[in-house]
């Protein structure tokens, strides 16, 4: 049963996830990517990790997105406003594409891809473990990436404010 | 998978869904009326006696009007828009206890389709992606006053979200809990009260932001007629458009759920244990006290809505973000001191 689920979420994340960079209108693009974060959050349940996907939904797909949506509605995007690229930057992206696929296929090919089960049955990915990790074994992380989180914070009410002078 | 398990849910959410549309759709006679009450007139009574048949003739009218798609819109997510919004305020009815579970000869029916343990938690991640509905409608009319009051509800929605989040983090310190049916039951028994008394700020806090997620007067910005026409509807005709002003009663009666499962004590009410009834009618009993509590929370809307002004724009922002957030952020500080010095 589990098989045929992931099977079907696989495929669905893979077509989701090409279709982000094949939609020719940047609209669809943030729809498709968004459909995808759908289908990630349904790898993560199925894993039983149910917090961080429903976590994934809430600021991924609701947060995040939402925002890229606000700024694609906002720009003005058809062919005629479209910046033009010169012929040496496009070699340039194809090179590092390529380099990046390379070393893309040689880390899966180094991979041992052994026999992997699903956790059955286990609690680890509810609220409360979470919880009790996060403010146990993982405090310090915890509080400095909270720090880094006011920091921005502080940083973009502080453009916000320049702005208006 | 269990079969048993399987066509209980069936039925439970058949159910639920044909009493969720038919409460949306009285809930615009009852919006009518009450308009009508406040401002002093009659209100719909041509079709049938008291005007009781106004909400099929209005859906009649609906599905049998001219469907027109503007020819610069894309065409698409034009239809998707309105679908999501639907598909999006039916599906936060999923985690709402309704009831106490029945008994048919030894066969248990509960009257939740999915207690989940993440249940507050899937509430917001619906709510946040509620908003696409209004954007991708909005969006795909290709008409600034449409755009325009798609951008405000995306923004709307995003800033009263942050508010709400907090508000309910407080409810969880109180409560040890995400599952709906536990903060429930957790208002009932002995030395229990109803969470409205433990947390009156944040149930505050909860209802304006309620009001604001469900785009409801007097945050009704999004579709302000005075300033942006219809708003993001602007464009959408025959059912499409029904399906728009249909969600919005859709997600009022949700809201109206949510809000008395969380504050007012849900399907119990007090000494509901004490009456000692078989299982099956305290059942009915308690699917009866929630809606009583449901359409009282309706009726709350609807008169507030006739009875406020509509905010201006950065009024509804300071109210967010200067008013609502730090005042949610100092209920979680206070709940927490109280818990850790008189707990």
């Amino acid at each position: 049963m589990s098989l045929y689920l992931f099977l079907t979420l696989a495929i669905l994340t893979i077509i989701s996830a090409l279709a982000v960079v094949f939609s020719k209108n940047p609209m669809y693009s943030v729809l498709w990517l968004i459909v995808c974060f759908f289908t990630i959050a349904g790898h993560y349940v199925l894993l039983n990790a149910q917090f961080l996907a429903i976590v994934h939904l809430i600021v991924y797909a609701g947060a995040i997105m939402v925002l890229f949506l606000f700024v694609v509605m906002l720009l003005n995007l058809n062919a005629d406003t479209e910046p033009h690229k010169s012929n040496l930057s496009k070699i340039a992206s194809a090179i590092a594409a390529g380099l990046f696929f390379v070393v893309l296929i040689a880390s899966i090919r180094a991979t041992a891809l052994g026999e992997f089960n699903l956790p059955n049955k286990t609690n680890i990915g509810f609220v409360e473990e979470v919880g009790k990790k996060l403010f146990t074994d993982f405090l310090l992380p915890f509080e400095i990436s909270s720090v880094l989180f006011l920091s921005a914070m502080i940083g973009s009410v502080l453009l916000a404010k320049k702005e208006k002078k | 998978m269990d079969w048993a398990l399987l066509l209980d849910k069936t039925i439970l959410i058949v159910i639920i869904f044909a009493v969720s549309l038919g409460i949306a759709a009285y809930s615009t006679y009852g919006e009518r009326k009450i308009a009508a009450f406040l401002q002093d007139r009659l209100g719909p009574d041509r079709a049938g006696p008291f005007g009781l048949l106004q909400p099929i003739a209005d859906g009649v009218k609906m599905f049998t009007k001219e469907e027109i798609i503007p020819n610069a819109s894309d065409k698409f997510l034009f239809i998707v828009g309105p679908c999501i919004f639907m598909m999006t305020a039916l599906m936060t009815s999923a985690i709402i206890p309704w009831g106490k579970s029945f008994n048919f000869g030894g066969h248990e029916f509960g009257l939740q389709v999915a207690d989940l343990n993440v249940g507050l938690l899937y509430l917001f991640a619906v709510v946040s992606i509620g908003g696409y509905g209004i954007m991708i409608g909005g969006w795909a009319s290709n008409n600034k006053f449409a755009l325009l009051g798609a951008l405000r509800a995306a923004s709307q929605m995003i800033s009263y979200e942050l508010a709400m989040g907090m508000s309910i983090v407080a409810l969880l310190l109180i409560n040890n809990s995400l599952s709906l049916r536990e903060i429930v039951d957790g208002q009932a028994g002995d030395g229990n009260v109803w969470n409205v008394v433990r947390q009156p700020i944040g149930f505050l806090i909860f209802l304006i932001c309620a009001f604001a997620e469900c785009n409801r007067a007097p945050f009704d910005l999004p579709e302000s007629e005075s300033e942006l026409i219809g708003g993001y509807h602007t464009e959408f005709s025959s059912m499409k458009l029904g399906l728009f002003l249909f969600a919005e009663y859709i997600n009022m009666f949700i809201s109206s759920a949510i809000i008395a499962s969380l504050y007012f004590g849900g399907y119990h009410f007090p000494g509901i244990d004490s009456l000692d009834l078989p299982q099956n009618i305290a059942a009915i009993v308690s699917i009866a006290v929630l809606f009583a509590k449901i359409l009282f929370f309706i009726f709350f809307f609807m008169w507030v809505r006739w009875t406020l002004p509509r905010f201006r724009y950065d009024q509804l922002m300071n109210l967010g973000w200067k008013i609502l957030i730090p005042l949610s952020i100092v209920n979680v500080l206070v709940t927490g001191a109280w818990i850790t010095f008189f707990k």
